[in-house]
């Protein structure tokens, strides 16, 4: 990036326009995410600046136990689920894909991860037909099975990510010293990979906790997520207390995506200082 | 040894099988039902067979005889006792409009009517003496039906079996295809114009701050879909605070309409798809060794001659690779174009939804659903083999 020292004018002319555009980038990546959040303290009900006055009375509306609450509960409930089903499910067939070769592996993985690339909207359109008919429609066992086929896929991909710097021979010597093979698992390999499990199972959590058009689809009023009633709120009434719910959600994607983060960075420096040994 | 291998070969699929059939069971056989429901035709055929089979001898040319109407008047009286009748109705009117009324004004007089049945329909609804009803009825005579794929490609299937454009005023499934295709590309191509100078940036720059930089791209990476085109529909508005902005640097003279229009909906995708654009990039080019433009530089080449001949081939992988995955999730955008665009910026997306939930046409949301299934199938493999088998990393 830094220009030599000899640079022309014309050269530094072009770094700065570079770097203006850059700069512009970023704003527009994260203005309407930074803006909104004061207008939720704000003690008008326009959405818009200069705030009047500062009021927490639109937490206090999102703080009543219907409708916000409830959905609260209701994503909480089923984003829980969704990870533990997701997690278990997808550690066990990445652990199963990365310790043989056969094959047909590749097509089967481009199908385990395949709800990753078919559109949201087939995928909740294929749910709405079948699950109406077995009876999981309105259901949160529908939205739990529904959002765990939407959230493996990243389970099985970090958690791979994460075998493939893992070393068999932490196992092997294990099981040379007579540990069983669950005992070799839940002993050596799981402690080894759970930043990845632990990044997987985050990723499951947040794909369920903003996950919208299945609830569209298939969630009947009991079963109303944070995010199906933040849609029916921005359709009817535009007003702060959707702010309110939206600062709250972005609270929980940033501290979410801090975790991760910071595993990685963990991650990153134990392979550096693994590497100078 | 080889037990041992086999034994191991064992305990993996053993591992791999509850995803599987987890998948099976919740995805892959809910997407075989789409694809059923697209070409079944089970109305017709199950609540009017008395009709159908008369039918089958009938050469559409001349109204049908007594026995054919004698059918159809016992098939109408049956299902109008077990209310199957408005079900087979609302399937005849997605052909003919006003079939429905035709079916239901008819069926609650079917009970009463006597021999000749001929003239006691047509006398209760003239409509019976027109041949389009009465073919539309032949044209339906099998369980499975191409009806619904031809039409979501703007053909209609005539009632013997020939295949024509579709009326002028039912022509919209293609153009809504080819919206979708031109907002995907739209935005992709943006989104490489935006996206690739700041991977770059973030490539070269010294570390402590590519941190930074990274950060700002992952905050709206992680914010939910629905936040992000709630805080446009918010920003955007015409009381908005891009409008005020603008307003107060003098830039305009009166508020611009920047939502519920295709401006609005080619903003909040872009933004929302950058992030899928810049990772993966950066990922390439922080792999790619600075010494070679170094080296280029070193030997005489300009500045922009060492990045045209050196840098910029070694990210075209990359290039494609982002390209086509914001591409191909551009196309399958619902929810950003349902609340920022207007009614003539609604994706294919949005059609299956209105199709599935709205009007209860499942055989069409399923026709499109695969239109859509179709578009993104071709460019997949593509993506594949610019990302690599394993797909690209993201963050």
């Amino acid at each position: 990036m830094a220009l030599p020292l000899h640079a022309t004018l014309g050269q530094r002319i072009w770094q700065l326009t570079f770097r203006a555009i850059c700069v512009l980038v970023f704003i527009f990546l994260v203005m309407p995410i930074i803006v909104i959040i004061p207008i939720s303290v704000s003690s008008s009900s326009l959405l818009n600046y200069p705030l009047p006055g500062v009021s927490w009375k639109w937490f206090e509306v999102i703080f009543t136990p219907y409708p916000w609450m409830l959905s609260l509960e209701n994503s909480v409930i089923i984003a829980s689920a969704t990870t533990v089903l997701a997690t278990i499910l997808g550690t066990l067939a990445a652990y199963g894909l990365t310790s043989v070769e056969f094959r047909l592996k590749p097509l089967l993985m481009a199908l385990l991860l395949s709800p990753m690339m078919v559109p949201l909207v087939i995928t909740a359109l294929a749910a709405y037909f079948v699950f109406a008919r077995v009876g999981l429609a309105g259901t949160f066992t529908g939205m739990i099975l529904a959002h765990t086929v939407l959230a493996v896929p990243f389970v099985v991909i970090t958690v791979t990510a994460t075998l493939q710097g893992f070393d068999r021979n932490m196992v092997r010597a294990a099981q040379s010293l007579g540990a069983r093979p669950l005992t070799a698992f839940f002993g050596v390999t799981l402690p080894l990979i759970m930043p990845g499990v632990i990044s997987g199972a985050i990723f499951a959590f947040v794909t369920s906790f903003d996950e919208i058009v299945v609830a569209l689809f298939i969630a009947s009023p009991a079963q109303f997520t944070l995010p199906r009633q933040l849609f029916s709120g921005l359709r009817d009434n535009l007003d702060p207390s959707i702010v309110a719910i939206a600062t709250l959600l972005i609270v929980v994607s940033v501290a979410l995506m801090a975790v991760v983060e910071l595993l990685r960075w963990r991650s990153e420096r134990l392979g550096r200082a693994a590497e100078m040994l | 040894m080889r037990r041992a291998d086999r034994l191991r070969k064992f305990r993996a699929y053993g591992l791999i099988a509850p995803l599987f059939l987890f998948l099976v069971a919740f995805f892959l056989v809910p997407i075989g039902f789409v694809l059923y429901f697209s070409i079944s035709n089970p109305e017709v055929v199950t609540m009017l067979p008395r009709v159908t089979e008369a039918l089958r001898a009938w050469d559409g040319q001349n109204l049908p005889d007594e026995a054919t109407f004698a059918a159809l008047a016992e098939d109408l009286k049956l299902g109008y006792a077990d209310r199957t009748l408005p079900k087979v109705s609302l399937r005849l009117n997605y052909e003919v409009s006003g079939f429905r009324s035709l079916l239901m004004r008819t069926g609650r007089k079917a009970k009463r009517m006597q021999a000749p049945f001929r003239e006691a329909m047509i006398a209760r609804d003239a409509r019976w003496s027109d041949l389009i009803y009465w073919r539309t009825l032949k044209g339906n005579d099998s369980a499975f039906t191409m009806h619904y794929l031809l039409q979501a490609i703007d053909l209609d299937l005539q009632w013997d079996g020939g295949i024509r454009r579709a009326p002028p005023e039912k022509q919209v499934y293609l153009d809504n295809l080819q919206r979708t295709l031109w907002i995907a590309l739209v935005v992709a191509l943006s989104c490489i114009v935006l996206g690739y100078p700041v991977a770059y940036m973030i490539a070269t720059a010294p570390r402590r701050l590519a941190k930074i930089l990274i950060l700002l791209v992952l905050l709206p990476f992680w914010t939910s879909l629905l936040v992000r085109t709630a805080a446009w529909v918010i920003v955007l508005q015409k009381a908005g605070i891009v409008n005020d902005v603008l307003l107060g640097l003098g830039l305009v003279e009166e508020p611009l309409a920047l939502i519920f229009n295709r401006t609005g909906v080619y903003i909040a995708m872009v933004h929302i798809l950058l992030p899928f654009m810049i990772l993966p990039h950066y990922s390439v080019m922080k792999g790619i060794p600075s010494d070679h433009v170094r080296a280029a530089t070193s030997l005489g080449a300009t500045p922009r001659a060492a990045f045209l001949s050196v840098y910029f081939p070694q990210t075209l992988p990359g290039l494609a690779a982002g390209c086509l995955l914001v591409y191909v999730i551009a196309l399958g955008f619902y929810i950003t174009p349902m609340l920022i665009g207007g009614g003539s910026d609604q994706m294919l997306a949005y059609l299956i939804a209105e199709y599935a939930t709205n009007t209860a046409n499942w055989g069409l949301a399923g026709a499109l659903a695969i239109l859509l299934l179709a578009c993104i199938g071709v460019l997949y493999p593509l993506y594949q083999r610019f990302a690599g088998a394993g797909g690209m990393k993201l963050g």
